[in-house]
């Protein structure tokens, strides 16, 4: 247990976490029972940061409040949480939290470079949990009066500027300080504070910097974000941001000063907490993890490739309050590309907008809720597009190549996202996480991420990876615990041999025993899916034959021998074809393969489906 | 679970309404507490710092950086016009001469030896705020601003377009069913806020545009026509910046849809009034809604105060605000506690309620909203 310098109990058995989001705060107590940590209870109750309460720990003492109502447990004094546990059993032994409220951590980003600089202090940035609001640089296509004018209007609660390698030359870094200093940005919280400015760039030019932005901002300057071209070195500003989010974020915030006061351990930005459990996860099982998580106004992706942590926000995809910038991102024609019936252009516009006027309400029928899973596909879809430009190996760099080499890094720049190799998806947000049936998850996730060969589909049933983020700060093994045993639902494996066949024709077949003893050989055809029951406790090995020109791992035409996991939904056969995946262009046969599928997996019921095969 | 349905909107014909009147930097605060105040009067001003120009005058002399000081001609502080010399390179005995103006007129802020480039700023720009309803200053946020405060009618739309405006209300719909068109519109709507039913059309719009309307309410609007009215597609929930010359406050939603009986009759009552509308929109965290406020408005009949509405219970006039009844009104037949199954699988807590035509059917709390009385 790693537990830094504050000022914890040598042995911690009771935990309570909560994380102010912007419309809920939650609660979870923790406990160790027989020697594990587990999830005891969870509270939740709405945020209190804005009008009329303005105050984050009002919403806090609610959803622990409940947690005390369910327990019989007495959490709270006057003063806020009480730590440590005490003799007569109330209390708990830590107390943590994370926040997004009040539209979480807002940046903007500076560098000299677009593709280099600046884009690793936007990974910086966006890795601490921050929403980037623009990224300036000397080559971003903009005159130097639109750039001023871009930050004059922007009011980001922090700014971080990198530029040039230890050493390099100066001017150009100290070229975008200027114009930093001549729009005179100002803070989105606290009329009349000065605005934070990390810098974290050639280390030759921070007298200069200083002279030029020290008066006007409030200036941090840490360890080059980039010392040398080949190596990123993102955890001093990803430090300075977070310190700097405490004291000035949360301390503008209404009532953080008293929340601040309950807890040793620093609140955390509820992004920069998820990013944490997804390496924790990434790290245990020693595979490559894509994580999502859909909001209402804006998608987060994480991928934790080998030791590289990447996190992207789409600001504008969301369910609710952004689902309109979904229909206008992706377009009608690739919502209805989801829909197994006729709808009208106007009709579905209409829907979508009403949605977002009213975001609380829900779909009552199997036609809305086809619809809203149809936009989830799309935002999932955008979203991972938008990360996948961003999780890249560092630009401008010569690299080496070995045989060994286990991502597609031919040449500087290109994706470390490799879907043959993702070994697990984790899926997370109201869409995800409360899909009538775990299958339709399991289904939204496949069709928008496209995961080739063997992968695990995961989803987080209550949404606690924040607060188990922010505890794997301190203690690592509680978090895993939880996460594993309480917070994922393991939806199962699927199996999608890449390359494109003939409709009808055979793509993979598959063996195995089961559990039972029954033995498993399946053939599936191009084109089909097929759903294979497995429990979620049971693995069992399996020998996948893909047909000539599909590759399942091994490549091509190979047989790959590999144990995969079970859940709620089994083993999915994916057949559709990748690389390109392909939907029928007439949407008559587009329907009625859309049908085909969700029957062959029991997406739907099958009674209500049969009415849109009429 | 408490709330789990949505509250609905304001529409009351007495409320005390308080408007933060706030300017974007610290400035002055023109206005004392206590002072009345009317819609147009500024209340507080601030000097935004005027706009930056940057001249790079180590490139434009063809000299290093670090000597850019050394041929400038005007210092920092200094005010320069547009096209005055602010550097000159001379060689050969003043032979070659290279001079650098001044893109616009203003004051000299930086000369970097590092960049070699020269900052000019233009003259501050005054921004002001104005008081935006007719009422009183309660409270004044010194350098920031005010907070008018005022009693009179206020009803908050669902979705709207445009900022802040006043004009005189004008009833032009006889029932909410009404469709507002084209013909509707005629040059008498100058300056007014007209109000229509159960939708405004794109035509109509048009014209309202083209006869200089300062506003139009409306129970609905459709999608595409918002669409070509604003020549673009609006993607995240944040509207009021418009560059559009009227308002548009939508009270139900996106279709036709009849505007709810009580907004209606408000409206009806108020036409001929002078109102404050504001077609800003934003749903997430702070939720922001469109508003008209009558200041000052004095109901014929002395109603009691808006009732609070206590939530559901059998009885509530209810609208149902998704499918497959959308927009239809309703009122709270049964309240079941337990969770139930609905067509799409999901276990959540409904209500019963009749609709207008008889029909009886089942509903997610979750989608309906209460009509105040």
């Amino acid at each position: 247990m790693k537990n830094g310098s504050y000022d914890l109990p040598p042995e911690i058995n009771s935990i309570l976490a909560t994380d102010c989001g912007s419309t809920t705060t939650k609660a979870i107590l923790i406990e160790k029972v027989n020697g594990e940590y587990r999830l005891i209870v969870r509270g939740e109750a709405p945020t209190t940061v804005e009008a009329p309460f303005e105050d984050v720990t009002m919403g806090a003492r609610n959803a622990i409040r409940e947690v005390e109502e369910l327990t019989g447990r007495h959490l709270l004094s006057e003063e806020g949480v009480i730590t440590p546990r005490q003799a007569d059993g109330s209390g708990v032994d830590i107390y943590l939290s994370t926040s997004s409220a009040g539209g979480g951590l807002q940046m903007m980003v500076a560098g000299v470079v677009k593709n280099m600089t600046a884009e690793s202090a936007q990974r910086a940035a966006l890795g601490a949990g921050a929403i980037v609001m623009d990224v300036i640089s000397v080559d971003d296509g903009r005159r130097p009066h639109e750039k001023i004018q871009r930050i004059r209007h922007l009011r980001p609660d922090m700014i971080l500027l990198s530029g040039g390698i230890d050493g390099g030359t100066i001017t150009h870094v100290v070229e975008i300080a200027e114009l930093i200093a001549a729009a005179e940005p100002k803070p989105r919280l606290g009329i009349g504070f000065k605005l934070p400015i990390i810098y974290a760039g050639n280390k030759d030019a921070r007298q200069h910097i200083e002279k030029t932005l020290g008066d006007k901002l409030d200036l941090r300057i840490v360890d080059n974000l980039r010392p040398v071209l080949e190596r990123e070195v993102l955890g001093p500003a990803r430090e300075e941001i977070h310190n700097l989010f405490m004291e000035h974020v949360m301390a503008q915030a209404p009532g953080y000063n008293k929340l601040m006061k309950w807890t040793p351990i620093p609140i955390m930005p509820t992004p920069g907490a998820v990013g944490l459990i997804m390496q924790a996860t990434a790290k245990k099982y020693d595979i490559s993890v894509v994580g999502v998580d859909i909001g209402g106004a804006t998608t987060d992706v994480f991928s934790v490739v080998g030791e590289v942590f990447n996190r992207t926000v789409s600001a504008n995809l969301g369910m609710s309050y952004s689902i309109s910038n979904v229909l206008l991102e992706a377009g009608t024609a690739n919502i209805r590309r989801w829909i197994p019936f006729n709808i009208d252009e106007a009709d579905l516009r209409n829907r979508i907008r009403n949605k977002m006027i009213r975001p609380t309400t829900i779909p009552q029928t199997l036609d809305e809720l086809v619809i809203e899973q149809a936009l989830s596909r799309e935002a999932l879809r955008l979203a991972f597009e938008h990360h996948k430009t961003l999780a890249v190996g560092l630009k401008g760099v010569q690299k080496q190549r070995t045989i060994g080499d286990a991502f597609d890094q031919s040449s500087s720049g290109e994706s470390l996202i490799n879907l043959m190799d993702l070994g697990m998806l984790i899926g997370s947000g109201g869409v995800l996480s409360h899909a009538p049936r775990r299958v339709q998850s399991a289904l939204m996730m496949l069709d928008a991420f496209l995961p080739e060969g063997v992968t695990t589909l995961t989803v987080d049933s209550i949404f606690m990876m924040p607060q188990l983020g922010v505890l794997s700060t301190v203690h690592e093994t509680a978090a895993v615990e939880v996460f594993e045993k309480d917070c994922l639902i393991w939806l199962g494996t699927a199996i999608a041999p890449v390359g494109v066949g003939r409709e009808g024709d055979d793509c993979v077949t598959i063996r195995g025993v089961l559990p039972d003893g029954t033995s498993l050989s399946e053939t599936i055809k191009f084109g089909a899916m097929k759903h294979i029951p497995l429990r979620e406790t049971d693995l069992v090995e399996l020998e996948i034959h893909p047909a000539r020109g599909f590759d399942v791992g091994a490549g091509k035409g190979h047989v790959l021998k590999t144990q995969v996991k079970g859940g709620v939904a089994g083993i999915i056969i994916d057949a559709r074809g990748r690389q390109p995946f392909v939907l029928p262009e007439d949407g008559l046969q587009r329907r009625k393969k859309l049908l085909e599928w969700f029957t062959a997996l029991e997406v739907y019921p099958s009674e209500l489906l049969a009415r849109y095969a009429r | 679970m408490a709330h789990a349905y949505t509250p609905g909107l304001k529409v009351t014909e007495q409320a005390t309404v308080r408007k933060m009147r706030r300017l974007p930097i610290l400035g002055e605060v023109l206005v004392a507490e206590g002072k009345e105040v009317t819609p147009e009067m500024v209340v507080a001003r601030a000097q935004l710092p005027g706009n930056p120009h940057t001249v790079n005058v180590a490139n434009s002399l063809s000299v290093e950086p670090e000597d850019v000081p050394h041929f400038m001609v005007r210092k920092v502080g200094d005010k320069v016009g547009k096209g005055e010399v602010i550097a000159t390179y001379r060689a050969f005995f003043g032979l070659m001469k290279n001079n650098v103006t001044s893109p616009v007129e203003g004051v000299i802020e930086n000369i970097s030896a590092v960049t070699g480039q020269v900052v000019v700023r233009e003259p501050a720009i005054p921004v002001q705020v104005d008081a935006y309803i007719k009422g009183k200053i309660t409270q004044v946020m010194p350098r920031e601003g005010v907070i008018v405060e005022t009693r009179g009618a206020f009803i908050q739309g669902i979705f709207g377009v445009g900022g802040e405006r006043q004009g005189r209300l004008k009833m032009l719909a006889k029932n909410p069913d009404n469709i507002l068109d084209e013909k509707d519109i005629t040059p008498e709507g100058k300056d007014q806020i007209v109000i229509g039913g159960s939708l405004v059309t794109g035509r109509a719009i048009k014209k309202a545009m083209e006869y200089g309307v300062k506003g139009i309410v409306a129970g609905g609007i459709i999608d595409k026509d918002l669409v070509e009215i604003l020549g673009y597609d609006i993607g995240v929930a944040i509207t009021g910046h418009e560059d559009i010359p009227l308002t548009i406050v939508i009270t139900e939603g996106f279709g036709k849809i009849r505007m709810a009986e009580k907004t209606f009759h408000l409206l009806k009552e108020l036409s001929g009034q002078t109102a404050s509308i504001n077609g800003a929109t934003q749903i997430r965290a702070g939720v922001m809604r469109p508003e008209i406020i009558v200041a000052g408005y004095v109901p014929k009949t002395v109603a009691a105060e808006t009732k609070i509405s206590e939530g559901l219970i059998p009885g509530t006039p209810i609208r149902i605000i998704r499918e497959p009844f959308f927009g239809e009104l309703a009122e709270v037949v049964d309240l079941p506690p337990e969770l139930q199954t609905i067509e799409t699988e999901a276990h959540v807590r409904i209500l019963k309620a009749r609709l207008t035509d008889g029909r009886e059917v089942t509903i997610p709390r979750a989608n309906v909203e209460i009509l105040e009385e």
